[in-house]
């Protein structure tokens, strides 16, 4: 088990590594966030309410998602690196833990610039949305680095990730934007932990196939 | 694995598929009695069938998907291909006669607080993009592996969407309509149960008819590379 989680640390600091040397997606999903919530101010018309906004903070969450999860398998792909992975004496789910866990840090930078100015913009933000912001993060990573490794084999590859992604993501946008908006969150929070339980748990189990031949 | 249409099941498929089909939409119009929604209230012994014809599409492609991954069964990967194609068709078709019916009923061609229209719309989605990945791979081993991890996707997604929807209808719509309003007679139920046992007949007609086809190529294939 310590050899695992160890395994799964190593993988996830050299993605860390890259992108603090690289600085690829990160900045880029910082830019995209603001942009888009600058936009959605433009978007809705003088005088629409703060639950209008507040459902479109869960558009903006959802994209900037789908923009770090397009560049995860980026490297493994272009240099080959999935190759010198498999090779490697680890678990091959142990790849996929330690990419979600490095998904969801770039996600987490996003959202403490995009939270604040979310704030700053529209409205101000309870502890039930932070809160299922932070369950749906670990959805969106869990399910989305299964699908990013899906894109990348394909000839479409950006084109084909929003496509397998969306509707998938169907479900977190309807919990997160329920615990937002609901005057009683408990229940969309319990369904975004239950989404992120099941989901974890046939990704975690599938990803082997995904990246094998 | 057969290859030729003759000696396999289709023929008797599609005959049984037939005669219930035609059995279905006699009892529809001539058995089942009018109730108090009026004469479109006959688009139920459609619309509901399809819909569980569909899910039985989708089910039995995760399946083969699974038994696939599982077992490593030859030619199971085709067969959960097959299965969701025409998983895809009976759900494009509940979707349009769902629309036919919420029309009539409601004056409305689309409701967002019809769940399993809204569920079907979301599962539409989700299985048109099982094609887009499909054929943006290769055919090979790969191509399997992913096209049955997605598959099993699939059929997780279907609870839980249906308990997203449900939780959303809660805080988009008021639930308005109910349909299990006139409770279902005797014969409104025979009639039901013989259009259901139609639709998965068709299924399994069709089923077994794409798949005789598909394989056929991939043997002409075979042996026009053994000819060069």
């Amino acid at each position: 088990m310590s050899r695992y989680l160890s395994d799964v640390a190593v993988l996830a600091r050299k993605d860390l590594r890259l992108e603090l040397r690289a600085r690829n997606t990160v900045p880029a999903m910082l830019l995209f966030v603001v942009a888009a919530l600058v936009v959605f101010h433009f978007a809705l018309p003088e005088g629409s309410s703060d639950l209008a906004a507040k459902g479109l903070l869960w558009v903006a969450i959802v994209f900037t998602a789908l923009l770090g999860l397009t560049r995860a398998f980026v490297a493994e792909r272009e240099q080959r690196l999935i190759d010198g992975l498999l090779l490697a004496p680890c678990d091959r789910s142990a790849i996929w833990l330690a990419k979600s866990l490095s998904v969801l840090g770039f996600l987490v930078v996003a959202e403490l610039v995009a939270l604040p100015a979310f704030a700053l913009f529209f409205s101000g933000i309870d502890g039930a949305t932070v809160a299922g912001v932070a369950l749906a993060d670990l959805g969106i990573c869990a399910v989305g680095t299964v699908l990013a490794a899906m894109a990348v084999a394909g000839r479409a590859r950006e084109l084909l990730l929003p496509l397998l992604f969306l509707p998938l993501a169907i479900p977190i946008v309807i919990g997160g934007v329920g615990a937002s908006v609901a005057a009683e969150p408990a229940r969309y929070l319990g369904f975004l932990a239950l989404y992120d339980a099941v989901f974890a748990i046939i990704s975690w189990a599938s990803f082997e196939y995904v990246v094998t031949e | 694995m057969s290859t030729s249409l003759r000696n396999n099941r289709v023929p008797l498929l599609a005959g049984l598929a037939a005669a219930l089909l035609c059995a279905a939409i006699a009892l529809t119009f001539f058995y089942a009695p009018v109730d108090e929604d009026g004469l479109n209230q006959k688009i139920f012994y459609f619309h509901v069938p399809i819909a569980l014809t569909a899910y039985a599409c989708f089910g039995w492609g995760a399946w083969k998907g699974l038994l696939h991954l599982w077992k490593g069964k030859p030619g199971a990967d085709l067969e959960s291909y097959v299965a969701i194609h025409l998983g895809v068709i009976f759900g494009a078709m509940t979707l349009i006669t769902g629309s036919i019916w919420a029309k009539v009923s409601w004056g409305h061609w689309w409701l967002w607080s019809e769940k399993q229209l809204v569920l079907f719309l979301v599962l539409f989605l989700f299985y048109s993009a099982y094609f887009m990945l499909r054929f943006s791979v290769e055919p090979g081993p790969q191509r399997a592996n992913l096209s049955s991890v997605y598959a099993i996707f699939g059929v997780v997604l279907i609870p839980v969407s249906f308990l997203a929807i449900r939780l959303a209808n809660q805080y988009i719509h008021p639930i308005a309509f109910n349909r299990n309003g006139p409770q279902m007679a005797g014969s409104q139920f025979f009639t039901f149960c013989v259009c259901l046992a139609a639709m998965l007949a068709l299924f399994a007609a069709l089923y077994n008819f794409e798949l005789a086809g598909k394989r056929l190529d991939a043997r002409l294939r075979e042996l026009r590379e053994l000819l060069t």
